[in-house]
């Protein structure tokens, strides 16, 4: 509670106040509309795994819906992410289809890695979703190599790398962002700081008490901001992605958040209070507070908005309905994606 | 390719064109290294690379293996060619998840949408009194993991060509593997490029009686064996597989179905290790034609020693390889 307290006084929630006015509807509403999108697809993911009918781990991005969308909100076509073990709202916020999202956690051949990554490794880099990872920390480096691409070939994008303040301790991030801040890559480094590496909190996981200090270390800027609004996450992320853009070299960004549900569905959640949990809910809930924002300025009306909900709910039944209807790879495509394409004949070794 | 043109060159000479050819040809092509650069490498091979296509493209990196693999990764994964060095195989610890969970696996696992056409180059092998972290041979370990392709050279002039079809043919990641013996090894290699294809053995030395299967230096030692033994009648086949991921099987056994006697000379771990896979390929798909118990020459199950004495008993000796030949082709059944 006092991290969220000294970030209301902070620097960045004032220039956030004075630029939102620019935002056109349609990007508030797609901002809207995206965090309903990502938190009723993980409502439903949790009823079909408490069901039985997707199984495996699943990892639900519920109450970190402003972060994914706000940084999103900032990047342009071409631009990619690479994710963590909890990427189903990265990947719907880069515009990644529920009905192939569902499909892959029901193992179907029609999801979007054809059945093979399930919810961890979801990905699409038609739409610069390079994937989920299920190592903590594991894709910041592939960020920093696709910058490096982008450099090399000319190309005006940007690479966003996802990962928790777990994940900040690991070698991947450090080593990975030092690479970027030597080579001045185009790179926004976006730490989801959601207090807990699964049980640990982080106040015993580092010294510190924000991630972004550790921008210090590395010579580039590191900014802490609520990651709970929508907005101070887009306009934070906007700066740092025009900065990369320009060529100045990779941003650290701690996005200051918190998770609903488990660190897994099943977690029996341990290690925090049902009143630290509420307390978030009740007063941090990012759908709910820039609903009171778009109510309050008159940008949308509670109809509008009910209306989203609705369209909403109905494209999150249709996507699970393909994904019931979907069939289930054939035992042959075991063997395919390992390699690129047989030798001798041979896709891959078997004794048969 | 004419013979005019081909000379003698060393194993690193012969890499460094390679690589210099497939910068040449391909500007997707990028180094990344520790001291790859001015520097040229700890073991010369990327020597003139640096002044040849600069500094974006022959990449000095921090002492960060994970990490400037990782980004290896990533760079393939949009279009970059990338060409990896590790130091010495020993240090594939530091870095073996951005190997094996994530290059290996991320075709895969995204059900073929993500593509990783990079190159691991790599040094392995005892010789140098260089001690147990920087002279292993840890070729098993890749071999293991599925989606890994994995190459032994044994010549300059396989190394040449293997390396090419690497990094401009193939669009899976590659770990090629260079013997640290291999390198001052003169042998004829053309001086323009040639390609040699993966899961292709190269039989090094024909014969009738002894199948050897052997890698990297260990593939010399064998020929001399076979050498020395041919004055005593025995008429020993070298095979060199040369990419053991993806392994010609049908070379070896056809080989075995030929000779019946099989010796695998490897410088890995005596166990879980190439040797014991090739033994294990010939006693389920060639068991009918054995005619002797298959015999494994490998290092004893220890790190490998300093001492010039003890490393000069651990690495697989010609003698050693050619007391084994000798013991399956004298092989009687009880």
């Amino acid at each position: 509670m006092q991290i969220m307290a000294k970030l209301k006084r902070s620097k960045i929630r004032n220039i956030v106040m004075a630029q939102r006015e620019e935002l056109s509807k349609d990007k508030l509403m797609w901002m809207y509309e995206t965090m309903v999108k990502i938190r009723l697809h993980e409502n439903k993911a949790a009823e079909l795994f408490a069901q039985g009918k997707i199984k495996g781990f699943v990892h639900l991005y519920v109450g970190e819906e402003a972060v994914a969308t706000g940084v999103m909100a900032a990047l342009k076509p071409g631009d990619v992410i690479t994710g963590t073990h909890r990427s189903h709202g990265h990947y719907i916020a880069k515009g990644g289809d529920l009905k192939a999202s569902f499909a892959e956690l029901f193992g179907k051949r029609t999801g979007s890695n054809r059945g093979k990554g399930g919810s961890m490794h979801i990905a699409n880099p038609s739409i610069g979703m390079l994937g989920a990872n299920g190592m903590v920390g594991g894709g910041i480096p592939h960020a920093v190599g696709a910058a490096l691409a982008f450099k090399l070939l000319g190309r005006d994008n940007v690479a966003v790398a996802f990962f928790g303040e777990g994940g900040s301790n690991q070698q991947n991030f450090h080593e990975a962002i030092n690479l970027a801040a030597i080579w001045k890559l185009p790179v926004v480094f976006v730490c989801e700081n959601n207090l807990y590496q699964i049980s640990l909190h982080y106040s015993k996981q580092q010294l510190i008490t924000s991630v972004a200090e550790r921008g210090k270390a590395y010579g580039i800027p590191g900014v802490s901001v609520d990651g709970q609004d929508v907005l101070a996450v887009y306009e934070t992320t906007k700066e740092a992605v025009d900065r990369a853009r320009r060529g100045e070299g990779p941003t650290l960004i701690e996005a200051k958040t918190y998770r609903f549900r488990g660190h897994f569905e099943g977690d029996p959640q341990i290690y925090r209070s049902k009143d630290e949990l509420e307390w978030w809910m009740n007063n941090k809930d990012p759908i709910k507070l820039f609903e009171k924002y778009l109510l309050e300025r008159s940008i949308a009306t509670r109809e509008e908005l009910d209306a989203v909900w609705k369209r909403v709910s109905n494209e999150v039944e249709e996507a699970v309905k393909f994904a019931e209807d979907s069939p289930y790879p054939e035992p042959e495509e075991l063997y395919e994606d390992v390699f690129a394409k047989p030798t001798n004949g041979v896709l891959v070794w078997r004794w048969e | 390719m004419s013979m005019a043109s081909t000379r003698e060159i060393t194993f690193v000479q012969a890499l460094n064109e390679a690589l210099d050819y497939a910068m040449s040809v391909d500007k997707r092509v990028v180094i990344m290294g520790e001291d790859v650069g001015v520097y040229g490498g700890v073991f010369g091979v990327t020597m003139g690379l640096y002044d040849k296509y600069g500094p974006e493209r022959v990449r000095d990196t921090p002492i960060a293996e994970s990490g400037f693999i990782g980004a290896a990764v990533g760079a393939a994964m949009m279009g970059l060619k990338p060409v990896a060095e590790l130091m010495f195989i020993d240090f594939l610890g530091v870095a073996f998840d951005q190997i094996y969970n994530q290059a290996a696996k991320l075709r895969y696992m995204t059900g073929g949408k993500v593509k990783i056409p990079m190159v691991l180059r790599t040094v392995c092998g005892a010789g140098i009194q260089a001690a147990a972290q920087h002279s292993q041979s840890l070729h098993a370990i890749f071999i293991h993991v599925p989606g890994l392709k994995v190459v032994m050279p044994s010549t300059p002039y396989d190394a040449k060509g293997l390396l090419l079809t690497a990094i401009l043919d193939e669009e899976d990641p590659v770990i090629f593997i260079e013997h640290k013996m291999l390198y001052g090894v003169r042998g004829p290699v053309p001086e323009g490029p040639y390609k040699i294809p993966f899961g292709v053995a190269d039989v090094k030395r024909e014969g009738k009686d002894v199948t050897v299967v052997a890698t990297a230096w260990m593939v010399h030692k064998a020929l001399e064996a076979a050498e020395k033994l041919a004055n005593e009648g025995i008429s020993v086949e070298v095979i060199d597989p040369r990419t053991l991921v993806p392994l010609d099987e049908g070379t070896i056994l056809n080989s075995i179905r030929k000779t019946g006697r099989l010796v695998v000379v490897d410088e890995g771990y005596p166990r879980a290790s190439f040797a014991t896979d090739i033994a294990a390929l010939a006693v389920s798909k060639a068991f009918e034609h054995l005619k002797a118990p298959v015999k494994l020459v490998t290092p004893p199950a220890t790190p490998v020693p300093f001492s010039e004495a003890l490393e000069r008993e651990w690495i697989p000796s010609t003698e050693k390889v050619m007391k084994a030949i000798k013991d399956v082709y004298y092989f009687k059944k009880p």
